[in-house]
């Protein structure tokens, strides 16, 4: 081990074991992050031109609940990345029981964000009767391209408290290394990166005023 | 990679500059939220907008994601193509929308 250590030492261009200096597992979410964010940038572009091509773009949030409530979602992800960093930052000085707590206070955190979304996505489909192909104002494309959107989002994050679920579990139980909770916790921060795009452009830019 | 000892050593933030960055991204959120309802012409706005959460995403990546303590050649490997592949994306099917919209027959 100690060989291979030295062998990143190297000047990186001569293909040292480690050339980034990272672990594998790291790398791979890394790429996995990097191909997840040309779909949803793919997602987001496809809304983002159906809506510049149709002129009367639904604008169906009003602020009150839709705005406050997707702020307040934004508030969770945000609260629920620096507790996940937390929780990196626990597991790096060796403090498994710090970890798991901080790592479930990340899951309360993103358990939130689900639980306003749906109640936002119900009031979006019984008050201003959108649904994935129609609603009042004529234009199927707005909830089709939404309710995927947000959709796909949602799903991320419904997996990553499963992952983190699993990964807190086992820390409880003595099992996985610090790489592991890093590795969650990059994939954690980048389902947070992506609502900050998705927030602006589909919730801000068609606010009722 | 790293033996089996759990406490690495590792270079990064504190406690206070991840509090200080989520404090950050708290405000700028709040600007956005602020500038929505602001009568401004779409395209400031957009461009408001989505400034503000390149911003925000970058403060994510550099100092949540850690990337701002990992080696440039980590970086190097993984944005710059990321950044092209969506330019390509921009300059290739956005006009097309505009042009749909003229297309219209009304």
């Amino acid at each position: 081990m100690s060989e291979a250590k030295a062998a990143t030492m190297d000047s990186v261009w001569h293909g040292g074991a480690s050339p980034y200096a990272i672990g594998s597992k790291k790398f791979g979410m890394w790429l996995f992050i990097i191909s997840d964010a040309l779909t949803f940038s793919a997602l987001l572009m496809a809304y983002t031109y159906v809506r510049l091509a149709t002129p009367e773009w639904p604008k169906p949030f009003h602020f009150s609940p839709s705005i406050i409530f997707s702020s307040i979602m934004t508030f969770c992800l945000l609260s629920s990345s620096l507790t996940m960093v937390m929780a990196v930052h626990s597991m790096n000085h060796g403090n498994r029981k710090a970890t798991v707590g901080w790592i479930l206070a990340t899951i309360v955190g993103g358990l939130a964000f689900v639980g306003l979304h749906l109640t936002e996505w119900l009031n979006l489909i019984n008050n201003e009767h959108i649904t994935v192909s129609g609603n009042e104002w004529g234009v199927p494309l707005f909830g089709g391209t939404f309710f995927a959107l947000t959709g796909l989002h949602m799903t991320h994050v419904v997996i990553g408290v499963i992952y983190l679920g699993i990964i807190a579990f086992a820390v409880g139980r003595g099992k996985f290394k610090y790489e592991d909770v890093e590795v969650s916790g990059l994939y954690w921060h980048f389902v947070d990166l992506v609502w900050m795009f998705i927030f602006p452009l589909v919730y801000l830019m068609s606010a009722k005023i | 990679m790293s033996d089996d000892s759990e406490a690495v050593e590792h270079v990064g933030g504190t406690t206070i500059t991840f509090s200080y960055v989520w404090i950050a991204l708290l405000v700028m959120t709040g600007i956005e939220v602020f500038l929505a309802y602001e009568q401004l012409p779409t395209l400031i706005m957009l461009t408001s907008l989505l400034g503000l959460s390149v911003i925000k995403a970058a403060l994510i990546i550099a100092y949540f994601m850690h990337l701002k303590f990992e080696r440039l050649s980590l970086f190097l490997t993984l944005f710059p193509m990321l950044v092209l592949c969506i330019i390509l994306m921009l300059i290739v099917f956005m006009p097309d929308s505009v042009r749909s919209l003229n297309m219209r027959v009304s």
